[in-house]
């Protein structure tokens, strides 16, 4: 019941979620290592910029527009292909249909295709 | 009595949400709360008669219900041509028809009781309920029946409601326009499935699976029935490239409603891999059909990847990963019928319909989570969302457990399928287990991005004030979260019992055949 068996191997989670917390307990006791002079609600806690201003908090966090912009950008050739493909009006939707529909024929019905 | 209520339990499981479903209207018309309170006893009643046909058909095997004359000489209607046509509906389930019985009654329930507080601001309640029993009613009727009509039929009423759904909120106008690029793609692939039929019952007379199975002469007419089949299921599992309709539906129907389109995009899922194991079984070329399903599952997984990348639509996202996890699906079961006869063969398909259960979970409970967030903030599109791990806990702690499974991390449930399907497909070919492991990376990489711009970064001032989501909507959510960390510790708990045995039911058409009429 605990152990998987997939031919090639086997798969235990419970003997991971073990080492997983040995190794969180291992990692906590490293923490207790750190500065423990830290004070919550002091400057001790404000983000330093430079001697700047904190921005406001709504200027601050990564908006998901934002995340993967370097990605992206660089595979821009392929996203704005499929962008393009997905054109949201169903006169493309059942013209997919038709071409899937028009290949299966074509591959199924051939000699040696679909059923022996 | 025992004994005649386990006989009927399919008719029940039909019965009682469709009974439901005509009685919710009027009450209604008396109590709301009353009404929602009907919705769910009738679905706890199904689910847990749902269980018990499932330990029926696990225990003692495949399960025959014949609506009408009990056998083919008995109530029947005699043609003045000499025909004698017994009138009766047979539902065959076996173990394969449970699990999928299971997915659907389980999802309809928690769907329900997530609606209690979701929709309570709409005045037309009974309507929805109505239809979210119907579009139950339809995902039982496809996933239990061993008849090919009536499985069009119930197609045709899961469709009916389920675009009626996707259109529930009337006063946007991409709700609607959603709803009716839902009807009109479902129209088309329920045509093409209607021409099937006519096509198989022209040459043979018969519409039973499994006597069609056993008469088919493999024609022509018979590949040209597969054709339109396998297209006509395939568009409504969401296959690419014709999954365009996905994350339009998913978009915009109502979080509870995208949950139920799950399940019933893997009803068609189901009713795919049901005509081909069942209905062509060993007559197929595996090759060709092993590789179509193969390219579908690739296709599906790259294309459904690549746009959830690109999307700032929290639902519309979740939907292209729906799209993508139908392509692992896919791939697993394309390499277990091109790889016929080796030793994993078996095991990629046991990997596929795993993927079947956990995928529901998994994109379910992301579903709940993203109508928690437009339920509380009014926002859909995540560029508007931050912080909310302050305020909403739990919503958070389950959202962490969705993304988990989805991108298959260990120890999730979504890892465990994942692995077997990695094991699988790296036997038959190692560049498509590549592909499907890279894609699993893109998956977290996603996934990261929505945790990140929904739930951390600083308290964004427009929605410092937001709850948690009521119990309503957590209690579901928590429902699957608890399930899905059971069978990530637990896998072999399903994947020895519920899952081996749907896939040698699945692949034992000898079997289907004679439990449905003797004698293979």
């Amino acid at each position: 019941m605990l152990t998987l068996d997939s031919g090639s191997g086997i798969w235990t989670p419970i003997l991971w979620l073990f080492l997983f917390v040995l190794f969180s307990v291992i990692v906590l006791w490293l923490r207790g290592f750190g500065r423990s002079d830290y004070k919550k609600g002091t400057d001790q806690t404000m983000i330093f910029f430079s001697g700047n201003m904190e921005p406001l908090k709504d200027m601050v966090h990564i908006r998901s527009t934002n995340l993967y912009w370097g990605f992206t950008e660089s595979l821009s050739v392929v996203f704005e292909k499929l962008r393009k493909a997905h054109t949201g009006r169903i006169n493309d939707y059942v013209y997919w249909f038709v071409v899937v529909l028009a290949l299966l024929f074509i591959i199924v019905i051939l000699p040696g295709g679909g059923l022996q | 009595m025992s004994d005649l209520f386990t006989t009927h339990l399919p008719a029940l499981i039909i019965a009682i949400p469709l009974f439901a479903a005509f009685l919710t209207p009027l009450i209604s018309r008396i109590n709301g709360k009353g009404r929602n309170f009907v919705v769910i006893v009738a679905l706890l009643m199904t689910f847990i008669l749902t269980i018990k046909l499932a330990w029926h058909v696990y225990t003692d095997g495949t399960f025959l219900y014949a609506f009408g004359s009990s056998d083919a000489s008995g109530f029947a209607l005699h043609t003045p041509a000499g025909y004698v046509v017994p009138i009766r509906i047979l539902f065959e389930i076996d173990a394969m028809s449970a699990l999928m019985g299971i997915i659907t009654s389980s999802l309809a329930l928690l769907g329900a009781i997530y609606s209690w507080n979701f929709v309570e601001k709409y005045e037309t309640q009974d309507k929805y309920y109505t239809l979210l029993l119907l579009m139950t009613v339809g995902m039982f009727g496809m996933v239990f029946t061993g008849d090919l009509f009536n499985m069009f039929v119930f197609l045709e009423v899961l469709s009916i409601s389920g675009a009626a759904l996707v259109a529930f909120r009337t006063e946007k106008g991409a709700s609607i326009e959603a709803g009716l690029k839902y009807m009109i793609i479902s129209s088309l692939g329920a045509m093409f499935m209607l021409f099937a039929v006519c096509l198989l019952y022209g040459q043979y007379d018969l519409l039973n699976l499994a006597a069609l199975a056993k008469r088919m002469d493999y024609t022509l007419l018979d590949e040209i029935a597969l054709v339109a089949l396998i297209g006509a299921f395939a568009m409504k599992s969401g296959a690419a490239p014709m999954h365009m309709w996905v994350p339009d539906a998913y978009g915009e129907a109502p979080a509870s409603i995208s949950l139920m389109l799950v399940a019933s995009t893997q009803a068609s899922l189901y009713a795919l891999f049901r005509v081909v194991f069942t209905l062509y079984g060993a007559h197929i070329d595996p090759t060709t059909i092993g590789w179509l399903f193969i390219i579908f599952g690739l296709l599906s997984i790259m294309v459904g990847v690549s746009m959830a990348l690109m999307q700032d639509n929290l639902k519309r996202l979740i939907g292209y990963t729906a799209v993508a996890e139908i392509g692992y699906m896919m791939l697993a079961v394309g390499v277990a019928i091109a790889s016929m006869g080796s030793g994993y063969s078996l095991m990629a398909l046991k990997a596929g319909i795993f993927h079947i259960l956990n995928d529901a979970l998994d994109i379910g409970l992301l579903f709940l989570v993203a109508g928690v967030l437009f339920y509380r903030t009014g926002a859909r599109n995540l560029a508007q969302l931050g912080g909310l791990a302050r305020n909403m806990k739990y919503t958070t702690f389950f959202f962490m457990i969705g993304l988990a499974a989805v991108a298959g991390l260990p120890p999730t449930n979504g890892f465990a399928s994942k692995l077997l399907i990695y094991e699988s497909i790296y036997l038959f070919n190692p560049v498509l287990a590549i592909i499907a492991i890279l894609a699993s990376i893109f998956m977290l990489a996603i996934f990261v991005k929505v945790f990140h711009s929904a739930f951390l970064g600083p308290e964004l001032p427009s929605l410092a004030k937001v709850k948690e989501a009521p119990p309503s909507m957590l209690i579901p959510m928590a429902i699957l979260a608890l399930v899905m960390i059971i069978i990530g510790l637990f896998p072999n708990l399903v994947y020895s019992t519920i899952v081996c045995e749907a896939a040698k039911a699945l692949l034992d058409q000898g079997g289907y055949i004679a439990a449905m009429i003797g004698g293979a």
